[in-house]
């Protein structure tokens, strides 16, 4: 069952009162929408005069367009339009920032339509609209495109080789600050030092070095990436859509169709699960771009396989670890050579990976390289802690080879090595008050890990993960309503209920009730400016807009009162839920509410924030494997994640969050893997072979809710939503290890890959 | 999705002369939990769709003293749904359990699993194993065709243009018999077979002797193949460990598989014998229950 | 192109007709025809379940069943599931269990539910993972899905029949 861990120092606020809403379960804002059909996804958008966009994705991983014949695609009844990359705006090699990650916008508009060269199967080439997606499909197969085929490369490992094909002939590395000479499928390495790993090793007793591989995999959100688009004839463009940021869209789109941001107006629409996929745009500009050509709304949508093969997935990677571990149990140096694909562009999470895979541990001498690769598979895309469940995977399992080695108990060596507040990671930055230590004493003393396992070909893994978490930019604003509830809009699209976790702040703040805030995600044009759902921000920053709003409402309230009762402000405060004057003079928010427009100006409260002090994220996860040793398959038996929250404001929605991460992370760990041909072609780009978990995969998923609030936010919240995916693939490789006696060192664990080692280890007996 | 015309004939008769015209460029339809999917990825285009389920032959589930008749047409649940008949063929019944999701077994029928003709099929071996025969309707009238001859490559089979399937008839339970199916996949369910081992055995009186038995193995070849070398390896035989071992190394050695995204070559052979062990197993604990 | 057809059904308890292309899903004329979009598109070949309704008492993928198909067919989908003056209780279950995040796949999902708890009112922990294994969610683990129906299966038996 999961618990809470709610000590009762966690739940008050600054002066000493409990909560009143924050750590309550109220049923989400968009609930019974959500339950009922009626909410709006991209997708069920219907506009009168729409029509429908298809496009055109290379067959080939690798080859240059001679050239693009649309003459008998035109030619088709209903079809209205087909557009090339030449119907989009050249921008150059500028860089633009998306909120998780900078994007050169050059490569951003090859990526949506091929200019001269397609670099992975699945790039789009071109588009047709018609008067029915099944015309519009027929159109796009007539479309003749003239292809120079190229030798294609898959693999990281491959692609660094000097003779690999090269992907743009203009990449040169950046090879620690300075361009490489000659050109290469290397577009950037770079390195992190601390101390002096050369004495660090010399002062081990113990030093392992291991290789490690991962997959592709894909974040797998159930809806497909999907647009509409209207360009009006006054120039002014709607755009629909699921998207993790509204206004990265409207900075994408009008920077790659030419309009001025003010122009391009962007509605989001319910979004069908993004973890980090949805942020980069696709669709939404070639949308507009067939609006401006035929005058109508056209809505464009990707299939299944259209997602897998054509939108970002994370990176497959090769990373190397050596660790040196002192016989008192201390790490004395750590050192790691990282390369990450970064698809067809640069731009790898290689940067993240990097800097976590030491963060777990107080490392005196460390040193990190990393390497940013381009390879001929889709652009990668920033997938839940992106490149830190890769790093993870290969750190701790050295640990755990480490522990094993010196005979010390996984949770002591954690506890003996672990980061804590002042802590200096090996890439430089020093830790504020964080909650690695109590995530470790959360499953010490944890039902689970305190319950012996028994039973053959059974075995129980520990790993720890890290993410940073993120700021940004976030506003709100909120209307005080006159019967005393309060309208709140902003800005973060709401991938899992986060527009409750935000309204419950602002009711807190202001003393009433969560049911008596009703929140709205607001377009471009009616909320300020908001950075992307990502980077575990949305409930730390755009909760933190709302806790400025509530207080700005709060100001205005105190005024208004003053004014009712014709005293000075200054003796006037806001507390418990209302407002309070000389004398016994009090006003309950809904009575003062209510006096508002009988009184004078309306009561709107305003919040913008770019906050510092985001807080990383910690999680320590066991789980308990049983392996068939004749097939190499492992079920799961228990699984316990333990993560600190900072401050659970709604403790499911918080745990929904650990448990859907963990089994994200289960699934990237057993199962999931971009599998490809020879040809450079993906062959499982469906449901039924790219593997996500199912619900008789699994088991409960327990949850340990660590509160150790972060001094970074006024009721301490610290992201939650991507830490949880870092630790299982690692923690599942060390219970496979107890098990059956084999160190996996290639994701997934697959059966086919685990019976293998099984096989060579009996062989070699 | 491409363009087609629907029919929806209400007779056999009708049917065989609707395909019949369409030499070919005709599919029937019976659940479509195939071919919806493959007329839109584009690996079947017809230019008519025959949809069978109007005639009532196709659905006909009848279990009499002479075996089963199996309606082409007959969605899963209906014949996992009824408890004499999911006793009487169990590794049929185990098949039907595990196509697809529920949604699917809603629609999906073991006839149309066949005429699909995936090596990987997972009714078909259990069909062989329990001898099943296939009833084909065309314009010469009907024939009927063994289940382990139906399939003669991946998606290919012996129906004859204007011809298809209308029912399969098993023969019916003998005492002390049981059998079995189990595939290996990686997930615990929706997935296609890496291998997947029917067997239907039967045993003397004292059910420590196989009198006769077959096995059929799914994925490891171009069709779904009928392991007849193994059934004649078990008969006579006591049953124990040795018995069925030397049964799960013949079965590997029949199977001839490719490696491909659900599996390599190496993994499916070891896997065979794995799975032929324990499908023996089971059918014998069947059999002897 | 092929003749469009004439279809007589029946959803959410009230007779419908509409017009479609023999090649026109189930799933597309609920969304595109009839503005029903409850029902979604995750993979359009019957693994995901995110567009399942029911035909005929049983669940469906509605991207594997053409339009044509249901003629005469009772079809009940995500939007006849609720009462006029409410919800049906496994709605209010995955609400108070929080049994979504994202939300894409919950129509689908409470369909399917809806088909188990008529199959089997009194279902287990494995009943209902078995059960529900081709619906996807990618946002939940789970864990909160399998409660809610376990919820509502507790709330639906304690409820008087209905007359």
């Amino acid at each position: 069952m999961s618990t809470i861990d709610r000590t009762p120092a966690h739940a008050t606020n600054g002066n000493g009162k409990p909560y009143k809403v924050i750590g309550t379960r109220p049923i989400r804002h968009d609930g019974v929408d959500k339950v009922t059909g009626r909410a709006k996804y991209g997708a069920d958008i219907h506009l009168s005069g729409l029509i429908y966009g298809v496009v055109l994705r290379s067959p080939h991983a690798h080859a240059k367009i001679r050239s693009i014949d649309v003459s008998q695609a035109l030619a088709l009844p209903g079809v209205r339009a087909v557009v090339t990359h030449k119907d989009l705006r050249e921008p150059g090699d500028r860089i633009v920032e998306l909120g998780e990650g900078a994007v050169n916008l050059r490569h951003l508009s090859n990526n949506i339509l091929a200019a001269d060269k397609v670099l992975y199967k699945g790039h789009a080439v071109a588009a047709v609209a018609a008067d029915s997606v099944h015309i519009a499909e027929q159109a796009a197969g007539l479309i003749k495109v003239d292809y120079e085929t190229l030798p294609a490369v898959i693999d990281v490992e491959a692609a660094m080789k000097p003779s690999a094909p090269l992907l743009h002939a203009d990449l040169f590395t950046d090879e620690l600050g300075q361009k490489a000479k000659a050109p290469s499928n290397v577009a950037k390495h770079f390195r992190f030092e601390k101390g002096d790993i050369a004495k660090g090793f010399a002062q081990a007793k113990v030093v392992i070095e291991r290789e490690f591989r991962t997959a592709t995999v894909h974040q797998g959100y159930i809806e497909p990436h999907n647009a509409t688009a209207m360009w009006n004839a006054d120039g002014y463009i709607t755009v629909w859509t699921s998207t993790q940021g509204s206004f990265t869209v409207r900075q994408q789109v009008a920077e790659l169709v030419n309009a001025p941001i003010s122009h391009v107006k962007v509605i989001p629409m319910e979004i069908g699960g993004g973890f980090g996929g949805k942020i980069r745009v696709y669709l939404e500009p070639v949308a507009a771009i067939l609006s401006k050509r035929t005058g109508k709304p056209v809505k464009v949508l990707m299939s299944r396989a259209d997602v897998f093969e054509g939108t970002g997935p994370t990176p497959a990677s090769y990373i190397r670890v050596k660790l040196g571990v002192g016989s008192d149990g201390k790490i004395t140096a750590a050192e790691t050579y990282m390369a990450y694909e970064a698809g067809a562009y640069p731009g790898s999470p290689i940067g993240a990976g990097a800097m976590c895979i030491f963060a777990c541990y107080d490392i005196p001498n460390g040193r990190i390289d990393g390497y940013d690769v381009v390879v001929n598979k889709p652009q990668t895309s920033a997938y839940r802690a992106p490149g830190a469940t890769n790093a993870a995977f290969a750190l701790e399992t050295v640990v755990d080879e480490a522990c094993e080695q010196l005979k010390i108990d996984p949770l002591e060596f954690r506890l003996k090595n672990g980061v804590k507040e002042g802590s200096r990671r090996v890439d430089g930055p020093v830790f504020p008050r964080i909650g690695m230590m109590e995530t470790v004493e959360a499953v010490k003393k944890s039902e689970h890990w305190n319950t012996p396992l028994t039973g053959k070909h059974r075995g129980r893994g520990v790993a720890s993960g890290f993410w940073f978490n993120c700021g940004l930019k976030s506003s709100a604003s909120a209307t005080v309503n006159p019967d005393g509830t309060v309208a709140l809009v902003e800005g973060s699209t709401d991938i899992g209920g986060s527009r409750t976790g935000i309204a419950m702040q602002l009711a807190e703040t202001l003393g009433i009730a969560a049911t008596d805030v009703v929140p709205t995600v607001g377009d471009t044009d009616s909320v300020g400016y908001t950075d992307v759902t990502g980077g575990s921000r949305v409930t730390f920053a755009t909760g933190y807009a709302a806790y400025e709003a509530a207080r700005d409402i709060q100001r205005q309230m105190v005024e208004r009162a003053a004014r009712i009762w014709e005293v000075d402000a200054a003796k006037v405060s806001y507390e418990n839920g209302g407002v309070t004057g000389p004398d016994g003079k009090r006003f309950s928010f809904k009575e003062l509410a209510e006096q508002i427009n009988k009184t004078g100006e309306p009561i709107v409260g305003r919040g913008t924030v770019d906050p510092e002090g985001c807080g990383g994220a910690f999680a320590t996860h066991v789980v308990d494997v049983e392996v068939d040793p004749e097939t190499g398959k492992v079920d799961i038996i228990r699984y316990t994640a333990a993560q600190d929250v900072g401050t659970a404001i709604h403790p499911s929605y918080v745990e929904g969050q650990i448990q859907g991460g963990t089994v994200q992370g289960i699934g990237w760990g057993l199962n999931e893997e971009y599998f490809y041909d020879a040809a450079g072609t993906m062959r499982n780009s469906t449901f039924l072979d790219y593997r996500i978990p199912t619900c008789y995969d699994l088991p409960m998923i327990d949850t340990l809710v660590v509160e150790v609030p972060n001094p970074g936010h006024p009721y301490g919240v610290r992201g939650v939503g991507e830490v949880p995916i870092v630790p299982p693939p690692a923690a599942l490789a060390n219970a496979i290890y107890r098990a059956v006696g084999v160190r996996m060192k290639q994701l997934p664990m697959s059966p086919p890959n685990v019976l293998k080692e099984i096989l060579r280890k009996g062989a070699s007996k | 999705m491409r363009d087609f015309e629907y029919e929806a004939p209400a007779s056999v008769a009708e049917a065989v002369k609707i395909l019949s015209r369409h030499n070919g460029s005709a599919r029937p339809l019976a659940g479509g939990t195939d071919l919806i999917d493959q007329i839109r990825t584009g690996r079947h285009a017809p230019q008519v769709v025959v949809d069978i389920k109007k005639i009532p032959e196709l659905s006909v589930l009848e279990l009499t003293a002479g075996g089963l008749r199996l309606g082409a047409a007959v969605p899963c649940y209906r014949m996992y749904g009824d408890p004499r008949i999911s006793a009487a063929y169990a590794a049929l019944a185990d098949s039907a359990r595990i196509i697809g999701g529920i949604q699917i077994q809603s629609r999906a029928s073991v006839g149309g699993n066949l005429c699909n003709s995936g090596p990987a099929a997972d009714s078909t071996p259990s069909l062989i194993a329990l001898g099943a025969v296939a009833v084909i309707a065309g314009p010469a009238g009907q024939r009927e065709v063994a289940v382990e001859n139906f399939c003669t490559g991946p998606g290919k089979n012996v129906l004859a243009p204007g011809e298809f399937l209308v029912e399969l008839k098993l023969p019916p339970r003998l005492p002390h018999s049981g059998s079995h199916y189990r595939r290996f996949i990686p997930r615990n369910e929706m997935d296609i077979a890496v291998v997947g081992v029917a067997a239907s055995v039967v045993l003397d009186g004292s059910g420590e002797k196989f009198v006769s038995a077959r096995v059929a193995l799914g994925a490891v070849g171009p069709t779904p193949l009928f392991a007849n070398e193994v059934g004649k390896l078990l008969a006579g035989q006591p049953v124990n460990e040795q018995t069925i071992a030397k049964a799960a190394d013949a079965a590997r050695a029949i199977a001839r598989p490719i490696d491909d995204m659900r599996g390599t070559k190496e993994f499916r052979l070891h896997v065979t014998g794995v799975l032929t062990r324990r499908v023996i197993e089971e059918s014998v604990q069947r059999a002897r229950s | 192109m092929a003749k469009r057809r004439v279809v007589t059904t029946t959803i959410n308890g009230r007779q419908t007709e509409f017009l479609c292309e023999p090649r026109q899903t189930l799933l597309e004329v609920l969304r595109d025809t009839l503005d029903l979009t409850g029902a979604k598109e995750g993979c359009a070949n019957g693994n995901c379940g995110a567009c399942t309704v029911l035909m005929n008492g049983r669940p469906v993928d509605s991207c594997l069943v053409l339009g044509v198909e249901t003629e005469g067919a009772v079809l009940e989908t995500i939007e006849g599931v609720a009462p006029v003056d409410g919800l049906d209780p496994i709605q209010q279950a995955f609400l108070e269990n929080a049994a979504l995040q994202c939300g894409i796949c919950t129509p689908g999902f409470i369909m399917s539910c809806k088909s188990l708890l008529a199959e089997n009112s009194d279902p287990t922990e494995n009943d209902i993972r078995f059960y529900l294994a081709g619906n996807l969610c990618r946002c939940t683990g789970y864990d909160k899905i399998v409660r809610a129906v376990l919820d509502a299966a507790k709330k639906r038996n304690a409820e008087p029949a209905p007359a």
